[in-house]
């Protein structure tokens, strides 16, 4: 097998005239075009523009949603910022509680999730379109995001089901549900059943399609170009050993690494940016001008801002109800305090992490500017900034920090299959609390969505970045247009439960237990 | 007022040692509660993937059952046996805080563990439970041999 793998490597390395490589590229050719075709109207829909305007109305709705909450818990993201530090280094955690989940493990277990292929190939993606000047808005989008996050989180923990034997359940579809009942207000079991379906297309898109398909790319960036179904059925297999063979081993070791790698990340990005220091003052620059000026972007000061939104909210998932699924699980009297540490999701994944990949970007001198007029040059079709190397995506993001240490790339090809991987896992876990939400919990059904969620890593390995990434974006704002939509209806149970908390934590009735 | 001893058990050899000890100790005081504790090793910041998360409480209680039933409970009930009057607690957490911690909760007199038999790389890098436990007790700690 390993011979077999090795010989294709070889061959369809060696050129195009092999007719093993030519045979392999229609396969990829004729997934690419089939996919493109079947998923075609569901993602125009969801990126329909506002009727008069260029601006897609999914865009208008996240962006104010995340407003909205943020006035409305009078700007808990700033004023809870401290709390949230305290909860997740465990300084409220009763004692007794010790062995159950943490929220220092609730929140890691959700950043895992998120933490990934959006902060770096993403972040890419909206820096390479709208200039250094998207670092700032993405920044404002995670900021605001924060509260989004806060208030599905603490309903996830609220109405999350808890079953005889121990295990619980929760997310988006019980809050639905059961809190739609409990303040009479109809069609929550129907909301539900809507976010389930597109919490499945999300887990098999943005979860698992766009990881595999950016992984397969980063792998082939090293190794020089090779089909995408190799990779994709060496990760299916991988993928298929954990959620159906229970080789919990692989997953647990992905969860230690993950960490590392992640610190290993933004390390870099901090050695480099300290290497450069003289030219972070310029960067800030640039980031602040084109944050407002646009400096002669692909595709107009709009086009810009909407690639910007559409790619912090695909990383932080703010709004989309993802977290509230990975959250539930802690152990907790207060479902606030949940929300609470929730919040700094967004901020490490899109203030922090993202912002130290668009300046890495930014300082490397990648994005080609011209002499004369200071604007960025465009690339020949017009739809993005011209790069040295013509690089886009995680490539761009490996040509950078390749210009502080060559042997960066290798290291973040490791760190992007492994953050693939374990976002893959993750939205394995999503999917399928969907999908038994659905269908029932059982053996079978189960497997037949794992089993689907395998094929579909093989797919998204094989086909090209622009349908892939069209329709995970699609899938997981769908999500977001349900979730939200919920979220309006419950947000008075989130606020009382807010003051009660935070009353209660004023008169010292919620006990410290560290100091 | 009766004496009360911790007695650090660990479900292996070294921890009878400890047992052993402290029933001596137990004899010559004469009134003297023994506490049997069972530490299972967690930290609440180690990383979990979802399905661990989900299945947490579970897996804490069949924990919890697990060493009662195998450690703790036939300690006591040996014990018990022997004439002295015994109880058993078993907890969540790190070994050297919780022994102490439960200690100072109890007004114990005083902790008994055995040297611990556990070696390698890890106990070298972070040290074992009886050495921390020794360096940071604010109760009086006997570590048996």
């Amino acid at each position: 097998m390993k011979k077999l793998a090795l010989t294709t490597l070889a061959l369809s390395a060696a050129g195009s005239t092999s007719v093993f490589a030519q045979e392999a590229r229609t396969i990829d050719q004729a997934v690419n075009e089939t996919f493109a075709a079947v998923t075609g109207p569901f993602v125009s829909f969801i990126f329909s523009p506002f009727p008069g305007t260029s601006f897609p109305w999914i865009v208008m709705w996240l962006v104010i949603a995340a407003s909205l909450f943020t006035v409305y818990f009078g700007f808990i993201q700033i004023r809870g910022f401290k709390h949230s530090i305290q909860l997740v280094k465990g300084d409220y955690a009763d004692p007794n509680d010790a062995g159950e989940v943490s929220h220092f493990q609730a929140l890691t277990t959700a950043l895992s999730g998120t933490v990934g292929l959006g902060n770096i190939a993403g972040v890419a993606v909206a820096v390479g379109i709208g200039g250094p000047g998207a670092t700032f808005w993405m920044i404002m989008a995670g900021l605001l995001g924060m509260a989004s996050k806060f208030t599905e989180c603490t309903l996830g923990v609220k109405y999350r089901n808890e079953y005889e034997d121990g295990t619980v359940s929760g997310g988006p579809m019980y809050y639905m549900s059961k809190g739609f009942a409990e303040r009479g207000v109809p069609g929550g079991k129907i909301l539900a059943v809507v976010f389930s379906i597109f919490c499945i297309l999300g887990a098999l898109g943005g979860g698992n399609m766009f990881q595999a398909n950016q992984a397969h790319a980063q792998i082939s960036s090293i190794t020089g170009a090779y089909p995408g179904w190799i990779t994709g059925i060496v990760f299916a297999l991988v993928v298929y050993a954990v959620i159906v063979g229970g080789i919990k081993s692989i997953a647990s070791v992905t969860e230690k690494v993950v960490p590392f790698m992640g610190v290993l990340y933004v390390g870099t990005a901090l050695v480099i940016l300290l290497l450069n220091f003289d030219k972070i003052g310029w960067a800030f620059g640039q980031i602040f001008e084109g944050a407002f000026t646009g400096l002669g972007v692909a595709g107009g000061f709009v086009g810009a801002l909407i690639q910007v939104f559409k790619r912090a909210a695909f990383s932080n998932e703010a709004g989309v109800g993802s977290a509230a699924i990975a959250h539930s699980a802690v152990r907790t009297k207060e479902p606030i305090t949940e929300g609470l540490v929730s919040l700094l999701e967004p901020f490490i994944d899109t203030v922090v992490i993202c912002t130290m990949t668009a300046l890495v970007i930014t300082i490397s001198g990648l994005l080609i500017v011209d002499p004369a007029t200071g604007n960025f040059v465009l690339n020949a079709d017009g739809n993005a900034i011209s790069t040295v190397g013509d690089v886009s995506g995680v490539s761009l993001t490996s040509a950078a920090f390749a210009t502080g240490f060559s042997w960066f790339p290798y290291v973040l090809a490791i760190a992007v299959v492994l953050f693939a991987f374990s976002t893959m896992i993750s939205w394995s876990y999503y999917g399928l609390k969907a999908w038994t939400y659905l269908f029932g919990e059982g053996k079978t059904t189960e497997l037949v969505f794992k089993i689907i969620f395998c094929v579909f890593v093989v797919i998204g390995a094989s086909a090209s970045l622009g349908p892939v990434i069209d329709f995970s974006d699609a899938a997981i704002f769908a999500m977001a247009v349900v979730n939200i939509t919920a979220l309006y209806f419950l947000m008075p149970v989130v606020k009382k439960e807010m003051n009660s908390y935070m009353s209660r934590l004023k008169s010292g009735e919620i006990k410290r237990f560290k100091h | 007022m009766s004496a009360k001893i911790v007695i650090g058990l660990d479900g292996s050899g070294s921890g009878e040692r400890a047992v052993a000890y402290a029933k001596k100790q137990a004899k010559q005081i004469g009134t003297c509660e023994l506490i049997a504790v069972y530490v299972i090793e967690w930290s609440p910041y180690s990383f979990q993937t979802p399905e661990e998360n989900e299945q947490r409480h579970k897996r804490r209680e069949e924990e919890t059952a697990a060493a009662s039933s195998r450690v703790v409970t036939p300690a006591v009930d040996a014990l018990k046996a022997d004439g002295f009057s015994a109880r058993g607690v078993v907890k969540h957490g790190d070994v050297a805080d919780l022994l102490n911690s439960v200690a100072v909760e109890e007004g114990a007199d005083q902790i008994v563990v055995a040297r611990t038999s556990e070696g390698g790389f890890a106990s070298r890098l972070f040290g074992s439970s009886t050495a921390n436990l020794v360096m940071t007790a604010t109760v009086p700690v006997t570590v048996v041999g």
